[in-house]
């Protein structure tokens, strides 16, 4: 179906169910509860969970399959924001324009440090490209602030030409992105006994493009594209010994997995019309290995799910303060419920990287496939012998 | 290849099920549409607090939440009240805002744009905040600010001192106590000029982002128009730790003023490195050598410990104002907290308590309401002697103060001394001042 195996046919429609009921998925906990609190159906956080997806499942094209550990893609996601915030200035705020510069612009700029960065690999590539991205990030905060808004971040503003469209609206303000009308932020609430269900639109066209992102990203896996690719990661030098240039190879991959940056990036900027330098900081970076490390390196959901893992930890669980926690645990006695939240209180709230890094660490020493490898462990523990020996070629983990 | 075939009688029932579904949940909607984002319910309203916890200006922003929790305790009836009964308008009565109990939600803005308007947003469509506030950096501000405008709720600026946040940057959802660049300037160069006389040559240090631009326009203009001269600007990365480098070239190039446009961390190293260099016992051109801080903190001064010393700047407000909304409010702070409140507290508690008059008076909760409230809106007791809210750009006009690091402090709170309170009247300027150009306020946006 579409071109692909059955089994990975299968793996796509889930991609598809996960991500169009998301909003009741996110959302198990009734309004008002006391659980609450652990929703993530709201409108922003969708739309991080499908957006960081797209950047994970670009950044795992790179380094699941040629194994080249690339330190600066946050670099592509900051110039595809700044493409699509400046068509929102210059041009008009329909969608479409922005995310297709985005993706342009992000592609144009990988082709450039890619070219230079892939003269080395391993190690002396991974510096390379943290080098390029902290540039970039450095010219964005300060020397390129008229291009760039500097610390600010670039933002609308109510003088803006957008040629084919308004400068402000018919009220005095600055127009909002739309799809041809449907704004981004615009949603619809279904409210089913306490539990209240948000659809947005924003979140809906950030999903479709993920679910065409994971489409192409399973055809370049089974592509024999793909195929080099892997070989590439396996034994570089055996390649060339057989005559083999792999640079074309590499540079390709590097530049469609900097066009999924610049994807996440323009929608990015699509759902929210500002860019801030500090998404071309290292951190940013870092964050996109963790993600593809945790879910699993190499896989194809992996990426995603390590993206919405990371999100989640940083958008929930950082929430989380100190009255909260004394609610929770109102019903112990006084001494022993200021020790318990004393004792919990370091692990969340500001100090989720705290728990993300347990996290991480034991992800990485007891499943190295990431959570798609534990998922697998749990599911060969139901599943009966035969099963055993018939290999999961599907979602292989990276060695 | 798939095979459909279109039955009438197929087509007529997915339709009536598809369009029954779609119509179903209008009935099932409960919330009555108030016409603004976030209509609080009968019983309690949410407030989002939405500050710096980690990153460099996580002291201020901890010392904002405690100010915010108070003002929180203060509005729902609790503790001695504080500021509300100091206050010019006495439309609060301790029973919440509009007889609805206050609830807050906190973030944390990492004092990054995109990690701000992420927690902001949050704020908004998950907890239901029909107010953000808080903040310690101008970026965070403008980028919030603009965040609110969109979505239809109001914003009560928290630490931001750029010109850019009630100029280019300004928002008719956004309102600003804190004082700003060109205030610190025009309430500064007096000062300096009464005890550096007018033959000067200064010397600027500046952070290399918004506030900082700011900063140094507004100080240098001010300064040159009472007769100093700039020999050199430079700028200084925000993440910089060690200033030697940048300290060194300033005595050789002839000036004898240096300017540090820092703040929090940045200014507590710059000054530190400056006085290691011997910049205090300096002597240039015939005169002592003197170092200039623009804005001051009492944080900050902490940081920085004795080298503060004799130190010219500029502060919102001090702890140690006599007035009586000074007082009350270090009073109540001082028995929860047991410390006295920095400027980043004193500001976020007022706006916490302008933002509920504002509703009080205006009878809503309607972000367009309570922009009208709050326009030119005239008020005291507060802290900062009478005060206008601006209508044109949503800025507050008030005293300013310069304050010097003090000689003998008595203790650890206690390290700056007021020289001066300079009139209102000296820092306001035309709301289309150079400095403020570019950007327009709009109109209110109170979203769905």
């Amino acid at each position: 179906m579409l071109g692909l195996e059955m089994k990975d046919f299968r793996l796509l429609l889930i991609v598809i169910g996960l991500t169009m009921l998301a909003p009741f998925i996110l959302n198990p906990f009734p309004e008002g509860s006391e659980m609450a609190q652990f929703n993530a159906g709201y409108p922003d956080l969708m739309q991080r969970f499908v957006i960081f997806g797209i950047f994970a499942i670009g950044f795992n094209i790179l380094f699941g399959l040629t194994g080249y550990l690339s330190f600066g893609h946050a670099a592509f996601l900051g110039a595809g924001s700044y493409g699509a915030v400046w068509m929102f200035k210059l041009l008009s705020m329909n969608v479409l324009p922005a995310i297709a510069i985005s993706v342009v612009i992000a592609g144009l700029f990988s082709l450039l440090i890619g070219f230079i960065s892939l003269r080395r690999s391993g190690i002396y590539f991974s510096i390379l490209t943290l080098a390029f991205a902290q540039m970039s990030f450095a010219l964005a905060y300060s020397v390129l602030t008229p291009i760039t808004g500097g610390e600010t971040g670039l933002q609308l503003a109510l003088d803006d030409p957008r040629i084919f469209g308004a400068s402000q609206t018919a009220t005095g303000n600055i127009p909002v992105p739309s799809l041809f009308g449907l704004e981004m932020r615009s949603s619809y609430e279904l409210e089913l006994g306490s539990w209240l269900f948000t659809f947005n639109a924003g979140y809906y066209l950030a999903a479709v493009f993920m679910i065409i992102a994971f489409y192409m990203s399973i055809r370049i896996f089974r592509s024999p594209f793909g195929m080099m690719l892997r070989a590439i990661k396996s034994n570089q030098t055996r390649m060339s010994y057989t005559g083999l240039n792999a640079r074309p190879y590499t540079l390709a991959a590097f530049v469609i997995s900097g066009m999924y940056a610049g994807l996440a990036g323009g929608l990015m900027a699509s759902m929210d019309p500002l860019a801030g330098a500090e998404r071309m900081q290292w951190t940013a970076s870092g964050e996109v290995v963790l993600m593809t490390i945790l879910g699993g390196a190499g896989t194809l959901i992996g990426p995603v799910l390590g993206a919405g893992m990371i999100k989640y930890f940083e958008n929930i669980f950082s929430k989380i303060n100190e009255t909260i926690l004394h609610g929770w645990f109102a019903f112990l006695p006084d001494g022993l419920e200021n020790f318990v939240v004393a004792m919990v209180y370091p692990f969340i709230g500001k100090g989720w990287h705290l728990t993300l890094g347990i996290v991480f660490m034991l992800v990485v020493i007891f499943l190295p496939g990431g959570l798609v490898q534990g998922g697998q462990k749990i599911a060969g523990l139901f599943r009966r012998k035969k099963a055993e020996d018939t290999k999961p070629n599907a979602t292989e983990p990276a060695e | 290849m798939s095979k459909s075939n279109f039955s009438r009688r197929g087509v007529l029932k997915t339709g009536m099920v598809a369009s029954a579904g779609l119509a179903l949940p209008q009935y099932l909607r409960a919330d009555a549409h108030a016409g603004f984002t976030n209509a609080p319910s009968d019983s309690e309203v949410v407030l989002g607090f939405n500050v710096p916890q980690t990153g460099p200006y996580a002291d201020e922003g901890a010392d904002e939440l405690r100010a915010y929790e108070l003002a929180v305790e203060h509005l729902n009836g609790g503790g001695d009240g504080g500021m509300m009964s100091t206050f010019s308008s006495q439309a609060l009565d301790g029973t919440g805002i509009l007889g609805r109990e206050v609830k807050y939600v906190t973030g944390d803005t990492q004092t990054k744009s995109d990690a701000a308007r992420a927690s902001a947003r949050s704020m908004i469509e998950k907890d239901g905040a029909i107010m953000i506030t808080g903040g310690s950096s101008s970026g965070v501000a403008v980028a919030v600010q603009a965040l609110c405008q969109e979505a239809g709720v109001i914003f009560m600026a928290g630490l931001t001192h750029s010109n850019d946040t009630t100029g280019k940057d300004k928002r008719a959802n956004g309102f600003r106590h804190f004082f700003n660049s060109y205030m610190s300037g025009a309430a500064l160069a007096p000062v300096l000029a009464a005890n550096y006389g007018t033959d000067r040559k200064a010397y600027h240090l500046t952070a290399d982002y918004n506030w900082g631009y700011t900063t140094e326009e507004a100080v240098r203009s001010s300064t040159e128009a009472m007769g100093w001269e700039t020999v050199n600007a430079v700028k200084t990365p925000l993440t910089q730790t060690d200033f030697s480098s940048y300290i060194a070239p300033v005595l050789n190039s002839g000036a004898d003023v240096l300017v540090l446009n820092h703040y929090g961390g940045n200014m507590v190293n710059s000054l530190t490195n400056a006085v290691q260099f011997g910049l205090r016992e300096a002597q240039a051109n015939g005169k002592n050598f003197e170092i200039v801080v623009p804005l001051y903190s009492r944080l900050m001064a902490k940081g920085a410990g004795a080298n503060v010393k004799g130190i010219f700047g500029s502060t919102n407000w001090h702890w140690s104002l006599q007035d009586a909304g000074s007082q009350a409010f270090v009073r109540s702070f001082g028995t929860k907290y047991g410390f006295p409140p920095s400027q980043a507290a004193h500001t976020c508690y007022v706006q916490t308590l302008l933002y509920a008059d504002a509703v009080t008076r205006a009878g809503s909760f309607n972000p367009c309401a309570v922009v009208e409230a709050l326009e030119d809106f005239e008020f005291d007791g507060l802290g900062n002697g009478p005060t206008l809210y601006r209508g044109e750009d949503h800025q507050c006009f008030k005293d300013v103060l310069v304050v010097k690091g003090k000689e003998n402090p008595e203790n650890e709170f206690d390290l700056l001394e007021i020289v001066e309170v300079t009139p209102v009247a000296q820092v306001t300027y035309p709301a289309d001042h150079p400095q403020f150009a570019g950007g327009a306020l709009g109109t209110c946006n109170p979203g769905a």
